[in-house]
């Protein structure tokens, strides 16, 4: 069951292979979970869900994060 | 070079409480800004603050060394305040929001729903619909807005934690434009009234809380200083200035000379 996912990743289509859920997707951006918040077509998953909540072709993530701002 | 005085054992000299939060300093500061890290970090420090404001922002993803605040800020030193900023609608900004509080630690939120991209100027609609939203979610709402005594008014009735006129547009460093409407609006709240934007110097910070407010939210005037560090800690002394000098009452102003020396016993 291999097969190509494409997702828009804050804002750019990317191609991963699939199927994957979104833990495998901070893993293969090498980012750590602890470090950022997921949004999967506007929905906020929380860091225990990550496994359990599946990508598909088509999704749209939003990583972020905190940064410096007043 | 700090703590000048210590203020008065009266109600209003209680430590600030917004929430379910008491804070000893009633300077709030930003993160944006600083040419560097650890510029930010040293200037933070000096200013005594305890509340820090961050933004929410997408990982660069191309960039992944790039590191978020918290590498540079301990989470368990400063108390984070996630904003909005950038919002152009309710709905925008409570999306924020929720990343926010699921990026922080805590409930609070700095809610700015702009409406202007020249002026940054607040959408004021925009504003109560969003703090409405977030108030029943559960959110600390504190409401950056103009300096309008009935949006101030209805931002309490909603259930904001603490109300953050403007003394001049954001970043432009002018100063309090109005200090009645901001008088107006302490007397007539019950909720924390916190100055946020336009204070660019000192001086600036010691008149707005000579008004009574109860604190100062700044960001460019120390990040943009020539010496932040040094700016920080003039900061700090005059939010402290400013307080105990509302708190010790003013003298009257007289349109007259008053001698201070005595008349009599002047030589004939």
């Amino acid at each position: 069951m291999t097969s190509t996912l494409e997702l828009t990743v804050n804002g750019d289509i990317r191609s991963l292979p699939g199927p994957q859920n979104v833990e495998d997707l901070l893993r293969h951006l090498s980012l750590d979970p602890g470090a950022v918040v997921v949004e999967v077509n506007g929905v906020i998953i929380r860091r225990p869900d990550q496994r359990e909540v599946g990508l598909r072709t088509g999704d749209v993530v939003e990583l972020v994060h905190f940064v410096g701002g007043g | 070079m700090s703590t000048l005085i210590r203020e008065p054992d009266t109600q209003a000299s209680r430590p600030l409480q917004i929430g379910k939060h008491t804070l000893q300093s009633r300077l709030l500061v930003g993160t944006g800004k600083y040419r560097t890290n650890d510029q930010m970090l040293e200037a933070i420090t000096a200013s005594g603050a305890e509340v820090v404001t961050v933004a929410v922002r997408r990982v660069d993803l191309d960039r992944s060394h790039e590191e978020g605040i918290l590498h540079h800020l301990d989470p368990k030193q400063f108390l984070l305040l996630a904003n909005t900023a950038g919002c152009y609608t309710a709905d925008e900004a409570v999306r924020y929001a929720r990343l926010g509080r699921e990026a922080g630690f805590n409930d609070l939120i700095k809610l700015e729903v702009i409406g202007d991209k020249e002026t940054l100027l607040p959408d004021t609609v925009g504003l109560l619909e969003a703090a409405r939203t977030l108030v029943t979610e559960g959110f600390q709402v504190l409401a950056y807005t103009n300096d309008d005594l009935i949006t101030a008014l209805r931002l309490e009735e909603i259930g904001c934690a603490a109300v953050m006129p403007l003394a001049s547009p954001i970043g432009s460093g002018l100063g309090m434009m109005n200090p009645f409407t901001i008088r107006t609006i302490k007397r007539r709240l019950s909720v924390p009234v916190i100055v946020d934007a336009g204070v660019g110097t000192a001086s600036d910070a010691c008149l707005v809380m000579e008004q009574g407010v109860d604190g100062i939210l700044m960001n460019t005037a120390l990040a943009e200083a020539a010496h932040p560090v040094l700016m920080a800690h003039a900061m700090r002394d005059a939010v402290a200035a400013g307080r105990a000098a509302f708190l010790a009452g003013r003298m009257p102003r007289r349109e007259v000379a008053v001698p201070s020396s005595p008349v009599q016993g002047m030589l004939s």
